[in-house]
């Protein structure tokens, strides 16, 4: 007589080990570049409002009433890992100096160029060109770029704002190990900041077809107590003919800078 | 005899096809550029296109399009010993009253070169000159001119572009420099596209190469809107929708603007390129200069980050303002 129990265990038992087969081992695998490396060529672009604040943040009132609710600071959950940013005592004071002043402070408000992590969050899409010996990353934001080196790793000639940046694939990860940025760049408009002995460690690893995982290691013995973390998602542009267009955001920003120096004010706000 | 005929026609038709396609002292064999893995001419890399070739062909020149050989030896012997004649354009480098000394910034002349295919000018063909401005765009940039006579100095919207790091004026396409510095172009490669990184400015330039239309005419830009397409092992990029903001040489926001890429040897990228506007000249025109393979890397050009020139220019007009106004003028 066929004994049923037994089969129906069997049968639970094969199921459960395929179920924890392709649970555990099967990370996704990324369509292949015929240099047979992970392709990340497309045009990605964080969604979150991480460029407002990196904390856990609830909505608030933006800087100039007279947008309103066009713009007020989104809610936001945390992108960095453990929700704390570990300043030193005295670079904790500077922080919260910078946050309350951020309009008259952040780079970003100026233009300026965004420096690497932030550049991956700001509210713009990206593009990733890859070749076999280097990545160039295209940042719409004010035409923002960097390259990624792929072969031995170079020294930076000078110090930059968008850094020196040498990267090495890593199974499904390209890491890329970001150095000698200036001190200039915020990483968001809750005054978070860093001294020029900043040193970031980015992972690009993708999660399907049409998502990245990002993360950054940050550590700044200057400015932090210890290393931190951030990640978050990185999603592709899928529409048809995706591209880049201009930002060049200079001249949204030259009132701010050279407003003053003006011969008669301006007649229209 | 039918079939004999159409033999012989044939082997004339053979005979003459061969003849008319080699040119004289032509390399029988073309040399062909080595392929991405994607299998598209590979033409990645660093690249320069300084040049002491001027854009115009010099009047003495006439319809003369290239130097011989021994002409072209004797102007490279005369830029080692630091005598470059009307041939040569200097661009920024020229003596000048007021000047950057690019001396300072390790500029040696004599490193200088003229471009390697020996042409007298960039401008291809028997004139050699840009053509006459149609009187609508000299009007136009006559008016341009006169609506900021007098207000130079008013406010950074009165000051050039280039001033204010919005678009300095070899970061412009096409793509023209003197010899002097900023020259430095990079090139990569994805799947379906090619960015230019140019060092001026950083500008970067990503070009699709998968045959896309342009952007919606309503969208307007300063570098204009680029789409690109390979033939054979030439990169053709096709721009429009340019800004009406006064650009390449007086052009307009009609400027057409065609470039061509290839690599013709292991360390010769040709750089050409075809200007049309009707609003601008009668007719396009087309340039070409061969870039040379450089060392790298492309710098930081950090422009707005470092600029003091504005704060600088106008703070100097409005002291200059308070002093004549305390002497009563």
């Amino acid at each position: 007589m066929y004994d049923f129990g037994v089969t129906k265990l069997m049968g639970l038992a094969l199921v459960g080990g395929l179920l924890t087969i392709s649970a555990a081992g099967q990370a996704y695998k990324a369509p292949r570049t015929a240099d047979g490396k992970p392709n990340l060529n497309g045009i990605w672009q964080a969604v979150n409002s991480a460029d407002w604040d990196l904390l856990g943040h609830a909505a608030a009132q933006g800087p100039v009433l007279s947008l309103g609710a066009v713009f007020s600071r989104p809610p936001g959950l945390s992108v960095v890992e453990g929700d704390e940013i570990p300043y030193l005592p005295a670079a904790l004071a500077r922080k919260k100096s910078n946050q309350a002043d951020w309009v008259k402070l952040d780079p970003e408000v100026k233009c300026y160029l965004p420096g690497v992590p932030r550049a991956t969050y700001l509210p713009y899409p990206f593009q990733i060109i890859q070749s076999q010996k280097t990545i160039m990353v295209a940042y719409e934001y004010a035409g923002a770029v960097r390259t990624i080196n792929l072969e031995a790793p170079t020294k930076a000639p000078a110090d930059s704002w968008m850094g020196w940046s040498n990267g090495r694939w890593e199974g499904e990860s390209l890491v890329v190990d970001v150095s000698s940025q200036n001190d200039e760049t915020w990483f968001d408009h809750a005054g978070d900041y860093h001294s020029d002995a900043l040193h970031v460690i980015e992972r690009y690893t993708p999660r399907s077809a049409d998502t990245l995982n990002y993360e950054a290691t940050i550590e700044d013995s200057k400015v932090f107590s210890r290393p931190w973390k951030i990640s978050m998602p990185l999603y592709r542009h899928v529409e048809k003919d995706a591209k880049l267009l201009e930002y060049k955001c200079v001249e949204f920003a030259e009132e701010v800078l050279y407003g003053p120096l003006r011969k008669k004010p301006r007649t229209n706000p | 005899m039918q079939s004999r005929l159409l033999l012989v026609t044939a082997a004339i038709a053979a005979l003459s096809f061969g003849q008319a396609a080699r040119k004289p002292g032509a390399p029988t064999k073309a040399w062909q550029a080595p392929r991405t893995p994607d299998g598209v001419a590979d033409i990645q890399g660093f690249w320069n296109n300084s040049t002491l070739t001027p854009l115009e062909r010099p009047k003495a020149l006439g319809t003369k399009e290239f130097y011989t050989e021994e002409e072209f030896a004797e102007l490279s012997r005369r830029v080692r010993e630091g005598k470059i004649g009307a041939e040569a354009d200097l661009g920024a480098a020229a003596e000048q009253t007021l000047r950057y000394d690019l001396s300072l910034y390790g500029f040696d002349i004599t490193k200088a070169t003229f471009a390697s295919n020996r042409r007298t000018s960039l401008i291809v063909g028997p004139e050699g000159v840009v053509p006459p401005m149609l009187p609508q765009a000299r009007k136009r940039n006559a008016d341009r001119a006169a609506k900021n006579k007098g207000h130079e100095f008013d406010s950074y919207e009165n000051r050039p572009l280039q001033e204010r790091c919005i678009l300095l004026g070899q970061e412009r396409i096409p793509m023209l420099s003197g010899p002097n510095d900023n020259n430095e172009l990079q090139i990569v490669q994805g799947r379906g596209w090619v960015v230019l990184l140019h060092e001026i400015n950083h500008d970067t330039r990503v070009i699709p190469t998968d045959g896309r239309p342009h952007i919606a005419q309503r969208i307007r830009q300063y570098q204009g809107d680029s789409v690109g397409h390979w033939e054979g092992d030439t990169l053709v990029v096709d721009t429009t929708n340019f800004m009406d903001i006064g650009n390449f040489r007086g052009s307009g926001e009609k400027l057409h603007l065609i470039e061509r890429f290839t690599r013709t040897a292991e360390n010769t990228l040709l750089y050409g390129f075809t200007v049309e506007d009707p609003e601008t000249w009668a007719t396009p025109w087309t340039a070409e200069v061969p870039m040379t393979r450089s060392e790298g890397p492309v710098y930081e050009w950090a422009c707005h980050e470092g600029n003091t020139m504005i704060s600088t220019i106008l703070n100097g007009a409005r002291v200059a303002e308070a002093e004549a106004a305390k002497k009563g003028k």
